[in-house]
C-alpha cells in the first residue's frame, strides 16, 4: 500500500484545466441500497479540450429507512489508496450496527470529506474518488473548496496551495533521490508503517535507527515533528525503570513543541522581549518558591491617595515606598541567592514594577526607593514608564530590582501569586482593594476596605516568618500611610 | 487449530461423576439410533465409589452393536497375534489428554475397567501447550489492554497510571495453571479408579497393547488418543528461540519488538493478542486471501476491523513463507514469502521472531499401526461416524476407535472429548453418533469469537443442494444494555436459520464474552430445539444473553409452523 501511494505521490499531476468547479449537487431523496456507495459522476464538456473529469462522489449511504444520518465509524481506506470494485472503503454506523460500504468503481480515494467520527447526513458527500492519479489534485482541491460547507476537510489538505494543486504535502518536492549505495530496501515495523500513513510521512525518506537499520513509529514520530504523546507503551521496561523516563520527559518537552499545531492555529515568533519573559519563567522553576498571604485595610492609604492624587503621586508610587519602607526594616527580604550556598545583602532598596508594554512585560525599576519622597517617587515614575513605552529603558533601568511589585488590582484582581524574577528574594503581588465586612474585638460589625498582598520568595533565604514579619510590617504601614508622606 | 478452543477442566476431581448403572442393561436395539449427546459434564447425582467400582456389567449387550463387516476384517489380522480370550481391562485409552480423559471418566462412569496410557504427561497439548496456558496469557493481555485503553478508562471515570509487566510473572501463571490443571486431571482419574500406564503406546494387535518397551496389555476395546502436534511447512526451521511454534510461545521466554505470525487462524489470532498487548509489532503471513480463513466472513471482517487494523498489526496475504531462517551472526530472522498462486518471490520480512501457526499435524508415527493394516491418510487415522478405525481395505478394525485430533475430524479439545464420550456410549450399549456441527468453537481474543454450525456461504450452499431457504438474522452488542454498561458495544451476533422449520444452522459471535455465550446455540443444536421455542424462553435482564434472546426474536420463522413438540408440560 505504501509502495503504491508513493509512487503515485511521486508523480507530478496534470493540472489540465482546474478552473472550472464543481457544485456539489445533493441529491434530493435516495433509495434505500444498503452498503453501496452513492456515486455520481461528474462530466465536464465545457472547455475546447472536453477533458473528461471522473471524479466522483461518494455519498452517505442510507442503509435503513429510518436513517437520516449516518456517522463514519472509520475509514478503512486513506486518501491515495487504490479501490478496486466491491472493495469495503468505509465503516458506517447506522441505527443499530456498523456497516462496511464498499465501492463499485475502481478508482484512487483522493479525497476524505468527512473524517472519522464525524456524521453526514445521508446522501451528503464524504468522500472523492478519482479514476486516475492525475485527478487527485483537483479533486482534493475541490474537497478544500467544499470543506466551507461540509465539516472539516483539514486533515485532507492541510497546506493546499492554490494554484497548482500538489496531490499531498509530502509531494511537493520532486521524486526523491534513491539513496546513493544502491537500492537499499527500508524495513519499517507495522506500526512505523501506520503511523507514516496517519502523517503522511514517506517512510523511504526517514532513517531508521531501530535494530537492523529499520525504520521504528519513533522515527516516524520525529520525522513528522511529534513528541510521542504516550511513551508508556507497554514494554517491560518502561515497567522497571519509570523513574528515568519521568525526569527524561519535562526537559524534552520544554525544548521541542509538546503537541502537533491544531488546524487553523498560527504559529508566532516570541520578540527578544517575551523570549526573555520565557526564559526567565523557565529559570524560576530552579529557585524552592514559597507564598505568603495577607489581608490590609486600605481605607487610610485611599483617603491618603485622594489627597496627594492631585499632586501626581500613583498609586503605584505609594505601594513601591510603603515596601520599600517594610525592606528597609527587614534586609532578608531584599537579599538575594544567587549560588545557592550564601545570601546577598543589596545595600540599595530597588523596587522593580511590573508593567505590560505592547504584548510585552517589563519591569522599570524605582531606584532606592526607600529614600526618595513620595513626589520624586512618582515623578521617577513617570519617566521610566514613558522611556519603556519608547523602549529606550537602560539596562539598570529595568534590570537592577532587589524586590518586585505586581499589582492587578486596577482590574479587579483580588489576589494572585506571581513568579518570581530570577536573581530577586521576593515578589510582591497586589490585588484590589475591596469593602469587607469586619468584625472588632467588641462585636462590632464595620465595613472595611481590605486587598490582599501575596508574596512569592526564596524559601532558600527567606522562611516564612521573615515574610510574615515583613508583611506585618508591610500592613502597618498601608494602614498608618502618614509616614510615607515624610 | 488446535486448541486454543478449549475445554476448561474445571476442577474435575471435585465432582464425581453419577453411576448410572441401569442404563447399560438396557436392552440394546440392533438399529442405530441418532441420539444426540449434549454437555460433556454432568453435575453429581450420586457418588461412585473410586475403589469398588463395577466390573463392566452389561458386556453381554455390547456385542449386538457390531456391524458384519467387523468379522471380515478380524481375519485380516496376522495369526501371530490373534485376539486374547480374556482381558486385563475393558478399555484402554492412548494418550492422556483431555480427548482420553474425558473418554476415560465416563467409561469408569459406565462401569468399565480402564487403563489410560501416556508417553509424555497427562493432560497432553490442551492442557500442557495450548488452550490453558494460553488462557492465562490471555487473560493477562485482556487485562493489559483495559488498562492501557486510556479513552476506555476515561469513559469509565477512571484513572490509572501507566501499566507494565513483568515478563516471567507472566509465564509463571501460565506455567503454574498449565500444571494445576494437570494434577486435577491426574487426581480425577486416579481417584475414580483409572490406572495410569506411563510409557509410549502402541497397537500391537486387534485388542493388544505395547506399553514402553515390553509391557503389553490386553484390553476389550482401544480408543486412540493420541492428539496433535505443531505443523511446520518445510523450509523453515525452527530453532526454539527466535523461530518458533505454540509450544515455544506459551513458555513467553521473550517478548520481541516485532514478530511475524505465519498464519492467522485461531492460534495466530490469539498470539497475535497477547504479543501486541505486551508491547510487540506483529505482521501476519497468511496463504489466504483473507485473514482469518474459516471464519464467517461477515465475522472475519469485523474481527479485523476491531482485532487487527487500529493494533500494531500488519500483514502480507496470498503469499508462503517458504524459507524462514532463524536470527543468528547478528541477523535477523528472515522470512522469504511467495506469492501463494504464481509462486513468483514477492518480499523477504525482516524481524525479530517468527511464530509458526499454520496449524496441525496428527501425532499418529509409531502407533503400530501397521499391525492391524491401517494406512494413515496425511498422518490422519480414517474412521467412520462413530469414531471407528477404518483400515486400507476400507473395512472396520473391530475394537479399535480414534478420538480427537489424531482422526482429524474436528481438532478441537472438547471435539475429542466428545467423541471419547460417544464411544464409551457406545461400547456401553447405547449407540451414539456426535452431532459434530453441535461441537461450538471459540478464539480467546479481546472481544472474543465464537462460533457453532455452518457458515452462511456453506449454509447457502446446502440449501442450494438441498432446495430450502436460509434466512440470517443479526444484532449487535450496542444495543445490549449490560455490554453498554461495561463500554464494550463492539460486537455482533448473527443466526443462520431455516425460516420454514425454525432449524438453527450456525450461529456466530463476535463481541464481549461470545465464548461463554455460544452454548445456547450449541444446546439448541445439539437438542434440536427450534427458533420458535428458543423465542419464549426468558433470558435474565441485564446480561449479555440477551444478545441471543434478541437474537432469536428477531428471527422470522414462516407463521404456520407451531411449536415443536419436544416441549412438555412442566409443573409449576
Amino acid at each position: 500500500m505504501a509502495s503504491a501511494s508513493s509512487s503515485l505521490l511521486t508523480k507530478m499531476p496534470t493540472p489540465s484545466n482546474t478552473t472550472i468547479s464543481f457544485s456539489a449537487s445533493l441529491s434530493p431523496a435516495l433509495p434505500l441500497f444498503p452498503s453501496q456507495f452513492y456515486l455520481r459522476r461528474h462530466r465536464r464538456t465545457g472547455n475546447a479540450l472536453r477533458v473528461q473529469s471522473k471524479i466522483r462522489e461518494i455519498f452517505m449511504p442510507a442503509l435503513s429507512s429510518t436513517m437520516t444520518e449516518g456517522k463514519i465509524v472509520s475509514w478503512i481506506k486513506s486518501e491515495g489508496d487504490l479501490l478496486s470494485k466491491g472493495e469495503s472503503v468505509v465503516v458506517v454506523e447506522s441505527d443499530k450496527a456498523d456497516m462496511d460500504v464498499e465501492t463499485f468503481y475502481d478508482g484512487i480515494l483522493a479525497a476524505i470529506v468527512v473524517p472519522e467520527g464525524e456524521s453526514a447526513p445521508v446522501g451528503a458527500p464524504i468522500g472523492l474518488l478519482a479514476e486516475t492519479e492525475d485527478e487527485i489534485a483537483e479533486a482534493k482541491a475541490k474537497a478544500a473548496s467544499a470543506g466551507g460547507s461540509a465539516p472539516a476537510p483539514a486533515a485532507a489538505t492541510p497546506a493546499v496551495s492554490p494554484s497548482p494543486p500538489v496531490p499531498a504535502p509530502a509531494a511537493s518536492a520532486p521524486p526523491p533521490p534513491l539513496p546513493a549505495d544502491g537500492p537499499r530496501k527500508t524495513v519499517a515495523t507495522p506500526f512505523a508503517k501506520k503511523l507514516a500513513k496517519q502523517h503522511k510521512v514517506d517512510i523511504s525518506k526517514v532513517v531508521g535507527t531501530g535494530p537492523f537499520g529499520r525504520v521504528t513509529p519513533g522515527d516516524i514520530e520525529a520525522a513528522a515533528g511529534i513528541v510521542p504523546t504516550k511513551p508508556k507503551v507497554a514494554a517491560p521496561a518502561v515497567a522497571a525503570q519509570p523513574a528515568p523516563i519521568a525526569a527524561a520527559a519535562p526537559p524534552k518537552a520544554a525544548s521541542a513543541p509538546s503537541t502537533p499545531a491544531l488546524p487553523g492555529s498560527t504559529v508566532v515568533p516570541f520578540t527578544t522581549m517575551q523570549a526573555a519573559v520565557s526564559k526567565n519563567m523557565l529559570e524560576s522553576l530552579s529557585v524552592p518558591s514559597f507564598r505568603v498571604g495577607y489581608p490590609i485595610a486600605t481605607d487610610a492609604l485611599d483617603a491618603l491617595y485622594e489627597k496627594v492624587k492631585p499632586k501626581g503621586v500613583t498609586m503605584t508610587a505609594l505601594l513601591a515606598k510603603a515596601a520599600a519602607m517594610a525592606l528597609a526594616q527587614h534586609p532578608v527580604v531584599n537579599a538575594s541567592c544567587k549560588d545557592g550556598r550564601s545570601f546577598t545583602y543589596n545595600d540599595n532598596i530597588n523596587i522593580a514594577v511590573a508593567v505590560a508594554i505592547n504584548g510585552g512585560l517589563i519591569t522599570p525599576v524605582l531606584q532606592d526607593a526607600d529614600k526618595l519622597d513620595l513626589y520624586l517617587l512618582s515623578q521617577k515614575w513617570k519617566e521610566l514608564v514613558e522611556k519603556a513605552r519608547a523602549k529606550q529603558l537602560q539596562p539598570n533601568e529595568y534590570n537592577s530590582g532587589t524586590f518586585t511589585l505586581s499589582n492587578l488590582g486596577m482590574f479587579g484582581v483580588d489576589r494572585f501569586d506571581a513568579i518570581l524574577p530570577p536573581g530577586q528574594g521576593a515578589i510582591m503581588a497586589v490585588g484590589a482593594s475591596k469593602p469587607t465586612v469586619v468584625a472588632d474585638k467588641d462585636g462590632f460589625f464595620s465595613v472595611k476596605n481590605k486587598m490582599l498582598v501575596n508574596v512569592t520568595a526564596d524559601h532558600r533565604i527567606v522562611y516564612g516568618a521573615d515574610l510574615a514579619a515583613f508583611l506585618k510590617t508591610f500592613s502597618k504601614i498601608i494602614e498608618n500611610p502618614e509616614s510615607l508622606t515624610m | 487449530m488446535q486448541a486454543s478452543l478449549s475445554l476448561s477442566v474445571s476442577n474435575p476431581a471435585a465432582i464425581p461423576r453419577s453411576s448410572h448403572g441401569f442404563e447399560s442393561s438396557i436392552p440394546f436395539p440392533s438399529k442405530p439410533v441418532n441420539l444426540r449427546f449434549c454437555g460433556l459434564r454432568r453435575e453429581a447425582l450420586g457418588f461412585s465409589s473410586a475403589s469398588t467400582y463395577p466390573l463392566s456389567t452389561s458386556r453381554s449387550s455390547r456385542s449386538v452393536a457390531r456391524s458384519n463387516k467387523v468379522s471380515a476384517s478380524l481375519g485380516s489380522a496376522n495369526g501371530s497375534s490373534s485376539a486374547p480370550k480374556s482381558f486385563d481391562y475393558d478399555l484402554i485409552i492412548i494418550g492422556a489428554g483431555v480427548g482420553g480423559h474425558g473418554a476415560a471418566l465416563h467409561a469408569v462412569e459406565k462401569g468399565l475397567k480402564t487403563a489410560i496410557v501416556e508417553g509424555d504427561v497427562v493432560g497432553g497439548t490442551c492442557v500442557n501447550r495450548g488452550c490453558v496456558p494460553s488462557k492465562a496469557l490471555l487473560a493477562v493481555s485482556g487485562r493489559m489492554r483495559e488498562l492501557q485503553n486510556e479513552h476506555h478508562l476515561k469513559a469509565l471515570g477512571l484513572q490509572v497510571s501507566a501499566a507494565g509487566y513483568d515478563r516471567q510473572g507472566v509465564a509463571d501463571h501460565a506455567n503454574n495453571l498449565a500444571m494445576k490443571i494437570r494434577g486435577n486431571l491426574t487426581n480425577s482419574m486416579k481417584a475414580l479408579g483409572v490406572d495410569i500406564l506411563t510409557g509410549f503406546g502402541a497397537v500391537l494387535g486387534p485388542q493388544k497393547v505395547k506399553v514402553g518397551k515390553d509391557t503389553v496389555v490386553t484390553a476389550k476395546d482401544i480408543i486412540i488418543a493420541t492428539g496433535s502436534v505443531p505443523f511446520v511447512p518445510k523450509g523453515i526451521e525452527v530453532d526454539g528461540k527466535t523461530v518458533i511454534t505454540s509450544d515455544h510461545a506459551l513458555k513467553l521466554e521473550f517478548v520481541p519488538d516485532w514478530i511475524a505470525i505465519v498464519g492467522s487462524g485461531y492460534i495466530g489470532l490469539e498470539f497475535s493478542d497477547v504479543y501486541t498487548a505486551l508491547g510487540s509489532e506483529v505482521t501476519f503471513v497468511e496463504a489466504l486471501d483473507q485473514l482469518m480463513p474459516g471464519f464467517d466472513p461477515e465475522i472475519g471482517k469485523l474481527a479485523q476491523r476491531v482485532l487487527i487494523n487500529p493494533r500494531k498489526i500488519d500483514y502480507h496475504t496470498g503469499v508462503f513463507a517458504t524459507k524462514i531462517t532463524p536470527a543468528k551472526d547478528g541477523k535477523p530472522v528472515t522470512i522469504e514469502l511467495i506469492d501463494a498462486k504464481t509462486k513468483e518471490p514477492k518480499e523477504t520480512l525482516e524481524v525479530d521472531a517468527a511464530l509458526i501457526a499454520t496449524g496441525r499435524a496428527p501425532f499418529t508415527n509409531g502407533l503400530g499401526l501397521e499391525n492391524i493394516n491401517v494406512a494413515t491418510q496425511r498422518g490422519f487415522i480414517p474412521v467412520d461416524e462413530r469414531m471407528r478405525v477404518i483400515d486400507s481395505n476400507g473395512d472396520l478394525v473391530p475394537h479399535l476407535f480414534c478420538i480427537g485430533d489424531a482422526n482429524g475430524k474436528m481438532m478441537l479439545a472438547h471435539a475429542a472429548s466428545a467423541q471419547g464420550i460417544s464411544v464409551v456410549e457406545q461400547l456401553t450399549g447405547r449407540d451414539h453418533v456426535l452431532n459434530h456441527l453441535s461441537i461450538p468453537a471459540a478464539c480467546f481474543t479481546h472481544p472474543e469469537i465464537s462460533m457453532v454450525g455452518l457458515t452462511e456461504p456453506q449454509a447457502r450452499e446446502k440449501a442450494e443442494l438441498e432446495g430450502f431457504e436460509v434466512a440470517v438474522a443479526k444484532t449487535s452488542f450496542k444495543a445490549n444494555t449490560k455490554a453498554l454498561a461495561e463500554n464494550e458495544g463492539e460486537g455482533l451476533a448473527k443466526l443462520i436459520y431455516r425460516p420454514d422449520n425454525g432449524e438453527i444452522l450456525g450461529v456466530h459471535i463476535f463481541g464481549l464474552h461470545a465464548a461463554d455465550l455460544i452454548h445456547e446455540a450449541s444446546n439448541a443444536i445439539a437438542l434440536g430445539t427450534r427458533i420458535q421455542d428458543l423465542k419464549l424462553a426468558v433470558h435474565a435482564h441485564p446480561t449479555l444473553s440477551e444478545v441471543l434472546d434478541e437474537l432469536f426474536k428477531s428471527a422470522k420463522v414462516n407463521a404456520h409452523v407451531g411449536r415443536s413438540p419436544v416441549a412438555e408440560p412442566v409443573a409449576v
